[in-house]
């Protein structure tokens, strides 16, 4: 962040500027590759450098995400709802940083970065409560034609990539997130290029929240460097291409040599203040049916 | 080097030593007023004593309300409802719901032990279930609050109004959450009146839910005995009426409720089967058994009160029952070791121990474990079995609602199934088997609205829970818990 | 398969272990044990709060109870010396303080360790039968029991073949013990079920049931060398074994628990499972055992904090 020109009240006063890092396995490192790059406003003006993460940051915060990916799986949905929820709590508490970043990122007036930031943590309260409920929502039990219970149930499907969108800073990038994780998916997530503070700002907020490290890790560098090798990486399960702009679909075919979970950038940018469809929630969701006979 | 043989290392002549927990956690006052628009109030009106069924001293003096009261809290609760509540987007609804199940996190230790004093059940299962339970149900339907589209009951559901809730003194907080939450979720405002016998507990979420900067109305507590539920449930500003306690009242209930317009869900008693085939997992069915019906002084109305055990086994799994009784700790509800605690009332003890008598006359024989010695004061009944039970006997009939087994047994699964649903009531009932197919086969021909297959008394706001037939109609839990209060 | 008291006869138990056949169907026969119910009666016992004079019996008991046990690659002689005079004395501001069970060591040392506890009460316990993985031949097995025996060890921890075990080669499991329990004469025998690797709770009781039929004296959890090691679920199965097999048989048997007990506050609550699913009978070092190494000092440092009310630290406990 830039120096806050010196007042009356702290003439001489010089900021601490934060430096930021990766989130990997609940850990804050430098990218392997040593690399950063400038970040600035929409004026062009310097913020701040971010670190550039490289193919073998992504790799080890996919090992990361699948390490954690039995216990969180395993959690209980209660258990998973209540983590989140104190992730909602640990945003609140951050509002107004979010919101000079977001500002700063977008270009928004202070208003409507605060708007966003509220949003942003309404939404990500309004996915903390769909922990318990998916599987009452997704699952049936299902009236075959024979002697034998029959239910369906959603799991997770493991490890998903997500290419947040590249323009809403905050709350475009809580709305990809938060229902891969709520669901009990691991994430790796590559933030908007152009725009990645919030990213790496909400990743000190996952740290302090008793998120099991390694079930969300945030990335910042570029999107066209790193996209690829996650749509290709053979230990992810599933997808998200929201932010991927042009490169959505070579990187939905090479996605397919795997069989990913694809979820495709949406058309036009959407207006992600409106609330969610289910899509992300149900895209990385299994359906597991399950018969047993019924007899003395 | 031989082996010597020490001698044994006890704990001392009456087991463990005392390890109770701190009274002062409670945080008690001397008296409590009612909870109407948003303050605590006092009428200046009568005041009832809410004892300590443990030694039966006075633990607080709570105000009894008036007609008065009961009318000012409905309109608060209307006001509440046409300003406030009803058109507030869920989202906010939720923000609120999931503040008070933090607070309840917060308070937890204060809350258990204000429980355990109020209502005589031990401390570890009011710290390890009642408040840990009523927490997660605030939690659970706060979720839904903004989510009401998915619910299964059309695109908008509406809420139905004001709510007028009564519930029981078994599990006090517990049943104000099962009751408070799904009714503000959905958009509902309440008027809630705890039972007679224990009304400390509310009136301590009274104060959360102050915390919690509810707006003044959405809820609103009552005091008093029969006559104020009489009242609340009769008042035509209700729209909803929500009662969990005895068959007796529930279906009085229905009858005045007739022909008002005034929706009823009804969680009344049950005389649940508790079913133990021969290739059960003999020592844990054991403990099922016994969870069914002590946890909680047998004061559940989903208990196991009828054992029904295969003919082959049932030797062996009341000798395995006996000596697992034995081990039974009754006594103190603050000690932490305590596993059965004091019976609620004098008048529920009276109508536990004439029941048990009389299935003596019946032909029934009684056995209870010889090392459970009772205190000199306050109300306690010894963990009890009931042998030789008929299903004539009225102890195989009638709810006891106390720590009495009534055992009988069967020989097939199709009998078990006969002898299970041979009551008017049907709210649970518990399979012990290892055998797959034959607990889908059972459950699929019980009766009940909750079967426990291999485990029993497990709750879980996700879970709808409620009866067939005389146990009562609604389910609480779950995303059926919210039908009961919404209109599609 | 029910278990009832008219059956209190050792003949009968003879029956079933005639032959392999008759055994499979008496294991197999057994009611499973369900995972959940198990690991629910477990966290109650452990909800149990031991204060007071029952903390003090209890601490003093467990120290009677404890196989103090060094099995490292690198023993020598002087360790165990040092690990002897532990054992005798493992508090030196508390002459009051009980001495251990036994001392548990690897074959080769126990002839150190019977000159250092002549005359005292500690027990020598030795592992045999090529602890902790067992592959060896029967042969090699028995060998190394016997010169354990030979050296003076008055106990013997072995290990059961868990590889024959989970194949389904129950009688060869049973053979196997038997003849250990043989070349043990006077000794007392633990057999070490290697909880870890049986996983189900199913197989623990199996092969707790196993072991008993065939001579053990002590059914043990584990090496201690893998991990799970002693769990609570684990020893409330194995506790209900001994109990329901006294009931059946008249032969009172004891277990040990081992590997990963390190705070005071776990073996008080090991203690309480005895005592409710056992029985009282079960608080004895001849019923029930802790092998462990560093538990002894945590035991003895919350022993300090009820002398002095204060707490404790690992500077005014011995190394062994």
């Amino acid at each position: 962040m830039p120096a806050k020109p010196p007042s009356k009240t702290e003439p001489h006063r010089l900021a601490v500027r934060k430096t930021y890092k990766l989130f990997i396995g609940g850990a804050f490192p430098r990218s392997e590759s040593g690399r950063s790059y400038p970040v600035t406003d929409r004026q062009g003006g310097f913020v701040t450098n971010a670190p550039q993460a490289s193919r073998k940051d992504l790799r080890d915060a996919v090992v990361a995400a699948r390490k954690a990916s039995p216990g969180w799986s395993a959690a209980t949905a209660y258990n998973r709802g209540q983590i989140l929820y104190r992730i909602a709590e640990m945003l609140e508490g951050r509002r107004a940083q979010f919101a000079e970043e977001v500002a700063l990122a977008e270009g928004l007036s202070a208003q409507a970065a605060d708007r966003q930031v509220t949003e942003s943590i309404d939404r990500w309260v309004w996915y903390a409560g769909w922990s318990d409920k998916i599987a009452s929502v997704l699952g049936a039990a299902n009236p075959v034609a024979g002697p034998y219970f029959n239910f369906s149930v959603p799991e997770p499907t493991g490890v998903v990539g997500i290419i947040a969108p590249q323009e809403s800073s905050l709350l475009g990038l809580v709305s990809v997130l938060a229902p891969v994780v709520v669901s009990g998916n691991t994430a790796v997530v590559i933030a908007s290029t152009l725009r990645p503070l919030p990213a790496a700002t909400l990743a000190e907020a996952l740290a302090t929240s008793d998120l099991p490290g390694g079930v969300a890790n945030i990335l910042t560098g570029e999107t066209a460097e790193l996209a690829p090798w996650l749509a290709s990486h053979q230990d992810i399960d599933g997808i998200d291409l929201t932010g991927s702009g042009e490169l959505a679909d070579n990187l939905e075919a090479a996605a397919a040599a795997t069989v990913k979970r694809v979820v495709r950038p949406p058309a036009v940018e959407p207006d992600w203040r409106s609330t969610p469809d289910l899509l992300r929630l149900t895209h990385f969701l299994e359906i597991k049916t399950v018969w047993h006979p019924v007899g003395q | 080097m031989t082996v010597q043989d020490y001698a044994p290392h006890g704990y001392g002549p009456d087991g463990y030593a005392p390890a109770p927990e701190a009274r002062s956690v409670a945080r008690l006052r001397s008296s409590y007023g009612m909870f109407v628009d948003g303050r605590f109030v006092t009428g200046g009106g009568a005041q009832m004593d809410s004892i300590n069924p443990a030694d039966e001293t006075v633990l607080a003096t709570v105000e009894v309300a008036s007609a008065e009261d009961v009318d000012r809290a409905v309109r608060a609760a209307r006001r509440a409802y046409d300003d406030v509540w009803g058109s507030m987007p869920g989202r906010e609804r939720a923000k609120y719901l999931f503040r008070i199940a933090r607070l309840i996190q917060e308070r937890a230790r204060e809350l258990a032990v204000l429980e355990s004093l109020d209502n005589g059940k031990p401390i570890r299962e009011a710290r390890d279930v009642d408040i840990p339970l009523a927490a997660a149900h605030f939690f659970y339907y706060a979720g839904w609050a903004d989510k009401l589209d998915y619910a299964g009951l059309g695109p908008v559901p509406r809420p139905l109004g004001v709510a007028g809730q009564v519930i029981p003194w078994n599990f006090p907080l517990l049943m104000a959450a099962w009751k408070l939450a799904p009714a503000l979720a959905t958009g509902n405002t309440a008027v809630l009146k705890p039972a007679e016998t224990t009304p400390l507990s509310a009136l301590v979420l009274a104060d959360i839910i102050a915390q919690a900067d509810l707006p003044p109305g959405v809820v609103n507590i009552v005091n008093g005995g029969p006559e104020v539920g009489r009242l609340l449930v009769g008042h035509p500003g209700i729209d909803k009426v929500a009662f969990t306690g005895s068959t007796e009242v529930g279906k009085q209930i229905a009858r005045d409720v007739a022909g008002t317009g005034k929706k009823l869900t009804l969680e009344l008693g049950g005389k649940a089967a508790n079913i133990v085939f021969d290739d059960a997992p003999a020592e844990q069915a054991v403990e099922g058994i016994v969870n069914g019906i002590f946890f909680n002084q047998g004061h559940v109305c989903c208990a196991g009160s009828r054992l029904l055990v295969q003919e082959s086994v049932a030797e062996a799994i009341l000798e395995a029952l006996r000596r697992r009784m034995s081990t039974l700790r009754l006594g103190d509800p603050l000690d932490k070791n305590t596993d059965i605690g004091a019976i609620n009332s004098a008048a529920q003890l009276q109508r536990i121990t004439e029941l048990t008598n009389f299935a003596e006359t019946e032909g029934a024989t009684r056995w209870s474990p010889p090392s459970c010695e009772l205190p000199a004061t306050g109300f306690w009944f010894v963990p009890t079995i009931l042998t030789d039970v008929a299903p004539a006997h009225r102890v195989a009939r009638e709810e006891i609602f106390g720590p009495v087994l009534s055992v009988l047994t069967f020989r097939t699964p199709d009998e078990a199934v006969a002898k299970a649903n041979n009551t008017p009531y049907g709210l649970s009932a518990g399979i012990w088997t290892e055998k797959g197919s034959r607990i889908l086969w059972m459950s699929q021909r019980l009766r009940a609205g909750v079967v426990w297959a291999n485990t029993f008394n497990r709750f879980d706001p996700a879970s709808p829970f409620g009866g067939y037939g005389e146990s009562g109609y609604g389910r609480e839990g779950g995303r059926h818990g919210l039908g009961a209060y919404l209109a599609s | 398969m029910t278990l009832t008291r008219s059956a209190v006869d050792a003949g009968a138990t003879a029956d079933i272990t005639r032959d392999e056949v008759a055994l499979r169907a008496f294991l197999r026969g057994l009611p499973g044990v369900d995972q959940v119910g198990a690991d629910q009666r477990a966290a109650v016992l452990w909800s149990r709060s031991i204060k007071h004079e029952s903390k003090a019996r209890g601490l003093d008991a467990a120290v009677a109870m404890v196989d103090l046990t060094t099995l490292e690659g690198n023993d020598t002689p002087g360790k165990v010396r040092s690990l002897c005079a532990k054992a005798q004395r493992p508090d030196p501001t508390d002459p009051g303080c009980p001495s251990v069970a036994a001392v548990c060591l690897y074959p080769d040392l126990i002839a150190e360790a019977v000159r250092q506890l002549d005359g005292s009460q500690v027990a020598v316990a030795s592992v045999a039968t090529a602890f902790p993985s067992g592959r060896a031949s029967l042969a090699t097995r028995l060998a190394d029991v016997r010169e354990a025996v030979a050296a003076g060890a008055g106990e013997i921890d072995m290990v059961i073949d868990r590889g024959a075990f989970l194949a389904g080669r129950y009688g060869q499991v049973f053979e196997d013990i038997a003849a250990v329990r043989r070349e043990c004469g006077a000794a007392h025998l633990k057999v070490i079920l290697e909880t870890g690797e049986l996983v189900t709770y199913d197989n623990v009781a199996r092969a707790s049931w196993l072991a008993l039929l065939a001579g053990a004296d002590f059914i043990k959890t584990s090496t201690g060398k893998i991990s799970p090691a002693a769990t609570p679920p684990v020893a409330v199965t194995m506790l209900s074994v001994v109990r329901d097999f006294a009931a059946w048989t008249g032969s009172v048997r004891g277990v040990k628990v081992a590997g990963g007990i390190r705070s005071s506050k776990d073996a008080l609550r090991y203690l309480v499972a005895v005592r409710e699913v056992a029985g009282e009978r079960w608080l004895s070092p001849a019923l029930f055992r802790f092998g462990a190494s560093g538990l002894l000092n945590d035991l003895l440092m919350q022993r300090m904090k009820l002398r002095t009310g204060a707490y404790a630290g690992p500077r005014y406990v011995t190394v062994d």
